[in-house]
Formats: structure tokens, sequence, C-alpha cells
């Protein structure tokens, strides 16, 4: 969709000569493809905070981060897209259904999913969504990502940048999700020591004094 | 590709997790929608990155890495988020987040005098019993 | 050494007992005694040699400026004329004759070490006023000496009398303190200088501005301190504080502080002849009132106390005829036989249990319980007569003769309406004080009726202060008339023999008729028991000077006088009586002049606080209240009522800042 003379226009200067050989309303098929499945994405996400049954939410939640994993692909992320999906609809949103299972979150359609804030809420949204869209819109009108040529998203370049550039962080990150494993442990883990303790020992002559004390 | 149609969506998706955030009364929906915005915030790196790797020629990737990294903490995140709730809803009996108001003040139209009153000596008994 | 440094470390050494005492008297309360005597003994020891080497000769003269203070220097200077050197040694005699007494006196005292200490540090301040030749370092020892005072007029403080009695002292002389602090400034700035020296420069140059008016502002400082009338009154309350410290403070030394104030600034005051007529009107009013007042109390120190301003009156009078020769030669001989007056008075306090003279006139036999007391106090009330030859009679005449040149205009120091004020006040006075003087002494040792209460042996050191006192009171003016010239502006002192025949023939008058009205009353005082003694004979004299000031008021009414009609003071007053045993009063007058208008407006501001000012206060905090109430109708607890409008209002920021950026 792009020359190689646009690209040096790009590289070169102010991106204005380019808005001539780029039409406004002529959408490339990428750009087609990306607003469909953006188009999906959107109304999945809209449908999972406003559904009335909370495991619907869930599973519109896979479909709207599934369509971002599309996105990913469309923007030749390619390893960011199958980690999105790896991660995310693999494990996040298995663990989300985990959680609204063990919270005994009704079946079906709970008619009080939404609290009296929305329309506050509602408010505050749509004005920060016209806020950003016409600030984002107003800032990037003649600003085109170039796709072609190698990919910058491939596996090679994104672990080439990652252990050439970012292995400190990397490494630190791996401690932070030490600790975040250290730390849902314990959260867990204390609440069913106590109860533990207290189905052993129901009753005892210190029983209560012990439980005052800890 | 423009770069708008990213932005734009990016925009939106982080709109509806901010409705989600401030509209849903299940904890863990919030925790859900709170996913949302932080996918959107990684759609704008990965698409930011893309543009600065070709335009400018940018060559550390830093959209990239800020979005592993980015889902890295927010598994982190749910993982957390989620022993909390389970926590909160093990000792309350509710995970709506609505009814936790333990930081509300005292019932509408009492008599300040009186209600500092009433609170002074209940915070000073909770105090001494911890 | 140098004089100088003589003259230095005589107010030095006082100062760092006291600071001593002050230290270590909890601690080492063995050490109190000797840290009392021995810095006041090292200070007489230290100035008579200063005095000696002065001589009578030209003033030392010593400066020395610690730091520029402004415009108008502040210098520690000395200026140690014939009068400073003298009366420094008379401080020095009194103050150790006291201290020694209190040993004695005070000795189960447990406050004795801060007693002890505080006399040590007034002192200290006396001697500070009478060598300084700085007007604000003599105003510095000036405070010191009325802060003292304060402390020690309330020693007692356990009883009311002593605490309402140290306030009175306290808040009079601040009041005279206020005009005269005013006035030294006023002199300063015109004379340019606080220095004694240059003040008299300025005077005899003649280039100050307002005479009067600062001489007048000067003279209630003087009035509040040597207790001359209208600021008189407190001083015969502040005899509920303990005998040593009137006998010190408030009749030898610190009320003739005001006294040497005048005559060492004669010059000045001279500058203004209707000061020295304030000053003649205001001796007279002080000499007659105090006179008549003393005759009709019923305490035996508050007689001492008015006969102490009636004295103090006749100093003030050869000040306003211009002398202050005689002003200070007064000053000698009065603080030696009026320090004995007040240490015999003690011991006769100790021995009857009583303070009262109604009582003492009573008791048989009290003379032969105190016999050195009774001798003591026998010299000592002649020289307070102006009997000849004791010290009295001739320091008097000496004021009578200057009065009388300058009524009969030999001399031309002061207005003749001056002298003759003086002098017929003065006339009038020594008769009265005649008559005080002898019913004093009938009435104390000449009682009849039950035997006086034996409370055993005095201690020796109290006695053997009052025979050493006793030496000055008996042959100081005799001894010294005629040396005393070379010391001073070398005016006369020497009596005249018509000045002589006058006042000591009324002097006579007075002490026959006083007797005369004694033999006519004193039968009638068997027929009517009357009188209270301390409950507590056996402690020490301190302990039952206390208590008999304490049940003066429940046994007899009132503090001051007793209703005993066998008084001879009585019969001779007649109606007068009345009112001269309350002083003429003038308390009353102060009451509803002073006392009154300020409560009324202590109550009114507190009406206004109340109710006026706290309306106010209340109000404001309405506003806040209504407010913090809407704000608590926020606080509901909900969290994503809080991030809603967090985020609202980043929204808003955000698209103000945009808007800013773009110049929209």
């Amino acid at each position: 969709m792009t020359s190689a003379a646009t690209l040096g226009h790009l590289a070169a200067d102010s991106t204005t000569a380019a808005a001539e050989s780029q039409g406004f309303l002529s959408p490339t098929g990428v750009e087609v493809a990306f607003l469909l499945v953006g188009l999906v994405t959107f109304g999945a996400a809209v449908v999972t905070v406003t559904t009335r049954q909370l495991v619907h939410a869930a599973l519109w939640l896979v479909v709207a981060l599934g369509g971002l994993a599309v996105e990913y692909l469309l923007l030749t992320a390619e390893f960011i897209a199958w980690v999105q999906v790896l991660i995310y609809v693999g494990a996040v949103v298995v663990l989300i259904l985990f959680g609204l299972m063990l919270t005994r979150a009704p079946i079906g359609r709970s008619p009080d999913a939404d609290s009296g804030n929305r329309w506050a809420a509602l408010t505050v949204a749509v004005a920060a969504a016209a806020a950003l869209v016409w600030v984002v819109v107003d800032a990037f009108r003649t600003t085109w990502i170039d796709l072609d040529g190698p990919a910058a998203g491939s596996t090679a370049v994104t672990g080439a940048s990652l252990f050439q550039n970012w292995v400190l962080p990397f490494e630190a990150l791996s401690v932070l999700l030490l600790a975040a494993l250290v730390g849902a442990i314990v959260l867990s883990r204390r609440a069913k020591a106590n109860h533990v303790t207290e189905a052993g020992r129901p009753t005892g002559p210190n029983g209560s004094g012990k439980d005052g004390v800890r | 590709m423009h770069l708008a149609y990213p932005a734009v969506l990016s925009v939106l998706l982080f709109c509806t997790g901010l409705y989600g955030v401030l509209a849903r009364r299940n904890a863990i929906l919030v925790l859900m929608s709170v996913e949302l915005m932080l996918n959107a915030v990684n759609l704008n790196l990965v698409a930011f990155d893309v543009w600065l790797s070709k335009a400018a020629e940018e060559t550390l990737h830093s959209g990239q890495a800020l979005t592993l990294f980015t889902i890295a903490i927010a598994a982190a995140e749910i993982g957390i988020g989620l022993a909390i709730v389970l926590a909160v809803h093990r000792n309350r009996g509710t995970s709506d987040i609505d009814k936790l108001r333990d930081t509300a003040e005292g019932p509408d139209g009492e008599d300040p005098g009186t209600g500092a009153s009433a609170t002074g000596p209940a915070a000073e008994k909770a105090e001494a019993t911890a | 050494m140098t004089t100088t440094t003589l003259a230095v470390l005589v107010p030095v050494l006082p100062f760092l007992g006291a600071a001593a005492g002050l230290l270590l008297g909890r601690s080492a309360p063995g050490f109190a005694r000797p840290l009392a005597v021995l810095p006041t003994l090292a200070a007489l020891v230290l100035a008579v040699p200063v005095a000696a080497r002065q001589g009578g000769g030209r003033a030392v003269d010593a400066v020395t400026e610690l730091t520029p203070t402004g415009s108008v220097p502040v210098e520690l200077a000395l200026h140690i004329d014939g009068f400073a050197a003298l009366v420094a040694v008379l401080v020095g005699c009194v103050a150790t004759c006291v201290q020694i007494y209190s040993t004695g006196y005070l000795r189960d005292d447990p406050r004795y070490p801060s007693y002890a200490a505080l006399v040590s540090l007034f002192t200290s301040a006396m001697f500070l006023v009478v060598y300084s030749g700085d007007l604000m370092v003599l105003l510095v020892g000036w405070e010191i000496m009325g802060i003292c005072s304060y402390f020690l007029v309330g020693h007692y403080w356990e009883t009311s009398e002593a605490r309402a009695a140290s306030l009175k002292a306290f808040l009079v002389t601040k009041l005279g303190d206020v005009p005269f602090l005013i006035g030294l400034l006023a002199l300063a700035t015109e004379a340019g200088s606080f220095r004694i020296t240059k003040i008299l420069g300025a005077v005899a140059s003649g280039s100050l501005e307002h005479p009067t008016l600062i001489a007048l502002l000067l003279l209630a400082g003087v009035a509040g301190k040597s207790a001359q009338f209208p600021l008189h009154t407190w001083l015969p309350d502040a005899m509920a504080g303990p005998t040593p410290v009137s006998a010190l403070i408030h009749a030898a030394t610190m009320v003739a502080a005001g006294v040497y104030f005048i005559a060492r600034l004669l010059p000045f005051f001279q500058a203004s002849r209707a000061a020295m007529v304030v000053l003649a009107v205001m001796a007279a009013v002080t000499m007659l009132g105090s006179a008549l007042a003393a005759l009709a109390q019923d305490d035996i120190k508050r007689v001492l106390a008015y006969s102490t301003i009636g004295q103090l009156g006749y100093m003030t009078g050869a000040l306003a005829t211009g002398d202050r020769g005689a002003a200070v030669f007064h000053l000698l001989t009065h603080g030696a036989f009026k320090a004995l007056l007040f240490l015999a008075a003690g011991v006769i306090i100790h021995a009857a249990g009583t303070n009262s003279l109604a009582a003492m006139s009573r008791m048989r036999g009290l003379r032969d319980r105190v016999p050195d007391a009774y001798w003591t106090m026998t010299v000592a009330l002649l020289a307070l007569a102006a009997i000849p030859p004791f010290s009295g009679f001739f320091s008097k005449e000496s004021v009578l003769v200057v009065a009388e040149h300058v009524a009969t205009g030999h001399t031309g120091n002061a207005p003749g309406a001056a002298g003759w004020t003086v002098l017929l006040a003065g006339l009038v006075t020594a008769l009265l004080t005649a008559a005080y003087a002898t019913r004093l002494w009938l009435l104390a040792f000449r009682g009849r009726g039950a035997e006086a209460p034996d409370h055993g042996r005095q201690p020796v050191v109290m006695n053997a202060v009052l025979w050493l006192l006793a030496v000055p009171s008996l042959a100081l003016g005799g001894l010294a008339f005629r040396l005393l010239p070379d010391w001073f502006d070398g005016h006369d002192l020497t009596p005249t023999l018509t000045t002589s025949v006058l006042g000591t023939g009324v002097a006579l008058v007075g002490g026959i008729v006083t007797y005369g009205a004694w033999r006519h009353t004193t039968a009638r005082a068997a027929r009517l028991p009357l009188g209270a003694v301390a409950a507590h004979p056996e402690g020490d004299a301190a302990l039952v000077e206390a208590e008999a000031i304490a049940s003066h008021t429940p046994a007899y009414g009132d503090i001051a006088h007793a209703p005993d009609p066998s008084d001879p003071g009585r019969l001779l007053l007649g109606p007068l009586h009345r009112h001269a045993a309350v002083g003429f009063h003038l308390d009353a007058v102060y009451t509803t002049l002073f006392v009154r208008p300020v409560r009324a407006g202590a109550s009114l501001v507190r009406f206004l606080d109340r109710e006026v000012v706290d309306t106010y206060v209340r109000g404001a905090g309405t506003l806040p209240r209504v407010l913090g109430t809407a704000v608590r109708r926020a606080q509901t607890g909900n969290v994503q009522t809080y991030v809603s409008a967090l985020l609202a209002g980043t929204v808003v920021l955000a698209v103000a800042a945009v808007l800013v950026a773009t110049g929209a």
C-alpha cells in the first residue's frame, strides 16, 4: 500500500507530502480487514461490560481478546499476537472463570450486574472517548504506518530486542512474577489456615484465647 | 495503514473498559474491564512501535517489549486481584464493590457533634481490641 | 587592690553568695548559714576601706562600657562620693547584723536557704544602687530590690496576710516605678547620658528643658520606694514578712533608696522649685499622718513601720530644703536605730508570743524575760524620740536646723515656704514621735497582769546583734556630726541652741503627756482581759511571729488595731483614733478609686469576651460546619463513585490542557 518513495518522505520529512499519495478515504485491504476485526472486537468489548450474564461476559471477553490478537497479526506483530492468545485467552480468562465460580456467581441473568453508578460512568466514559478520539484523530490525521518490508514484530526481531536491550527489566519482571505468585498463595492460604485451625480445634480451654491473640 | 485506525480502536476499547470499571458491580467483572483497558494500551504500544520502527528506523522495539511486560504484569495482577476478591468474598459473603463501604461517613442527617462523639469511643475501642 | 576593684567586689560578693545559696540550698543545707553570713560580712569588710580611701575627697569615678546600646549609652559606672561610701558601710553593717540575727531567728525554718539567698541578693542589689554611677544600672538594682522585697514579704506565704501584703507591696511600688522609668528615660534623653556625673554637669550648664516634669515623674518612683504619701500604704502591710526582713529592707535600706536617689541627684531636683515644694508638702503630710497613725496601731511592728515612714519624711523634708548632708546623716542614724528597733521587736514578739501591744500591756515582767532587748530597745526608742545625747537627736537636729535656715532665709537652696512647712511639720512630728515611742515602751515593758510566759533564753546571736547595733544608736550622732561634713557637702551639722531646745522640749512634752495618759488609763487594763498568744511558743521566733500575725485579725477583728480602752493613744487622739488606726482610710479610698473600677473593668471584659467575642467565634464556626456536613455526604464509601469523580476531573483537566495547548 505504500511505496519506497513514500517511506523516504516519511522518514525524511513531515507527512504532508505522504498525505497526497495516500487517499484518506481510499482504504487498502489491510485497512478494511483491520476495520472489520476492530468492529468485532469493540462490539465484543461492549457486550462484555454490559451483559447481565456474568459467565457470558467472560466469554465475550475471549472474543474481544482474540480479536485483538488478530489486530496484532495485522500490524505484523506476530509474537505478541501468539503471546496474547496464550496468556490472555488461555490463562487469564480461565482464571477469571475460576474466580466467578469460586465466588458463586449466578449462572444466568442477574438483574443487578450494574451498580447505580452506571449513568455517571457512561457520562464519564463517553466524554473521555470523545475527548480522546478528537485528540488522537487530530494528531495522527496524516500519519501512516508502513507495513511493507520485513515484519516489525517477528519472533526473531522481538527476541533479539528483548534479550539484547531489555534483559535487566525482563529478569526484574521474573522477580515480580515470583512475588505475585507468593502473594497470591499467601492471600489464599492464610484464610484457609484460619479455617483449618478453627475447624480442628472448635472447642478448647484456651482456644478462644489464642484466637484473640492471633 | 492509517495510524488513526489502531489509535481510535484503542481509545474506544479503553473507554469501554473505563465504563466497565465504573459501572460494574461484581468485582470480577471490574477486573475483566481492567483487562480491557490494559489491552487497549497494549494495542497502542504495538501500533506505535510498528510505526516508529519503520518511520524512524527505531530498532529498540521498546513498544513490543513493554507490551510483553504489560501482559506479564496483567497476569500477575489478575492473580493477585482474584486472590483478594476471593478473600473478601470469603470474609464478607459478597464481592459486590458497592457493598464494601467501610470507609463511609456515618448515617446521613446525623448531627456532626454527636456523630463525632459516637464514632470517637467506638474507634478507640476498636483500637484497643486490635 | 585599687579602690575601684574593692568597690566592684562589694556588690559582687553577696551576689555570688546568693547564687551559691540558691544552687546549694537544697542539696547542701549545711552550707546555707556560712554562705549567707560570710559574703555579706566580706562585703562590709571591703566597704570600710572603700569609705576610708574615699575619705570625703574627690568622688571615685570608674566606667566601662560592655557593649554599645543604642543612642544613649548604658555603662557600668561607679560613682563613689562621701554619701555612697558611708551608705554602703551602713548597708553592709545592717545586712551583716540581719544575716547573723536570721540564723537564730529562722533557726528551724525549712525555707531558710532560699530566704538567706534572697537577703544576700537584696544586699547585692542595694550595694549596686549605692555605688552605681549609671542610672540604668541603678534601676536594675532598684528593681531587683523590689522583687526581693516581694519574695521576702511573702515568706510566710501560707498566711493570707503575707500573700496579700507581698502583692500589695509589689503593685504599689511598681505603680511608682513606671513613672520613675519614664522619668529616667526622659532625663537621659535630655542630658544625653545615664551617667550621674554627666547629668549633674548638664544641670549645672542649664541644658535641661523640662526639669519640673522629669522631677515629678522621678518623685513618683521615690514615693513608691521610700513609702512616702500617697504611695506609702504598702509598708505597714509589708510587716507581714519576717522581722529581720522588716529591719533590713523595710526600715534601714531599701526604703532609704528613694531618699538616697534624690540625694544623689539633688542639684537636678533643685533646678525645679515646684518639685522642691511638692517634695516638702509630701514630706510634711507623710510625717504628720504617719506619726498620728503610729500612735493608734496595736501591732508593734506596724508602729515601727509607720515610724519608719515618718522618719523617711524627715529625710525627704531635709532634701526639700536643699541639704542632702542632713538627709543622709539622718538616713545613717535612722538605719542603725530602726534596724535595732525591729530586731528587738522580733525578740519581744518571740518572748511574748504575740505582736499585739494590747496583749503585752497585760503581761507582767516581760522586760525581765528579755533584758537585752529591753535595754537596747530603750536606747533605740530614745534615739527615735530624739532625746540627747542619742544619735537620733543630732541627725534630727540637723534636719530642723537646715529647715530653720531655709525658713528664715539664711540660705537660698530652697523656697522659704518649703522651709516653713518642713520646720513646723518636723516639730509637731517630734512631739508625736516621742509620744508613740513612749507609748510603745510603756505598753511593752510596763505591763501589768499575769506573768509573762517563759519561753527560755533567746538565742545568743540575736542578743549579740542587738548590743552591736545599740552602739551606733547610742553614739553615732554625737561622734559623727563633726566629722560628717567632711564627707558630705560641707554644710555644718552641729545643732543650734534654738532648735535643740525646741525639739527636745516638744519631745519631752510628748513623752510626759503620754506617760500621764498611760497612768490614767492603765488602771482599766486589768479589768478587761484581752489578748491572744501563739499556739506554739516553743517554736523558733519566725514560727511564733507568723502565728501571731495570722491570729491578730481573728483575735481583734483587724490587723492593725485592737479595741483596747486602756490604750493611752486612744485617750490622746480622741475622735481621731478611729481614723488613724486604719491609716486615715487611704486604703479604702484606693479601693474605691482603683480596685473597684479595675474589678468592674475585668468583669466587663469577661462579659464582652464570653458574650460578644465568643458569639462571633461560634458564628464563624457555623459556615464551615454546614459545608462540612455537605462534604460528609459525598463520603459514601463507594469506591466507584470516587473513581468516577476522579476520572471526570481528569477528563476536564485534559480537555482544558489540550485547549490551552492548541490555543483555542
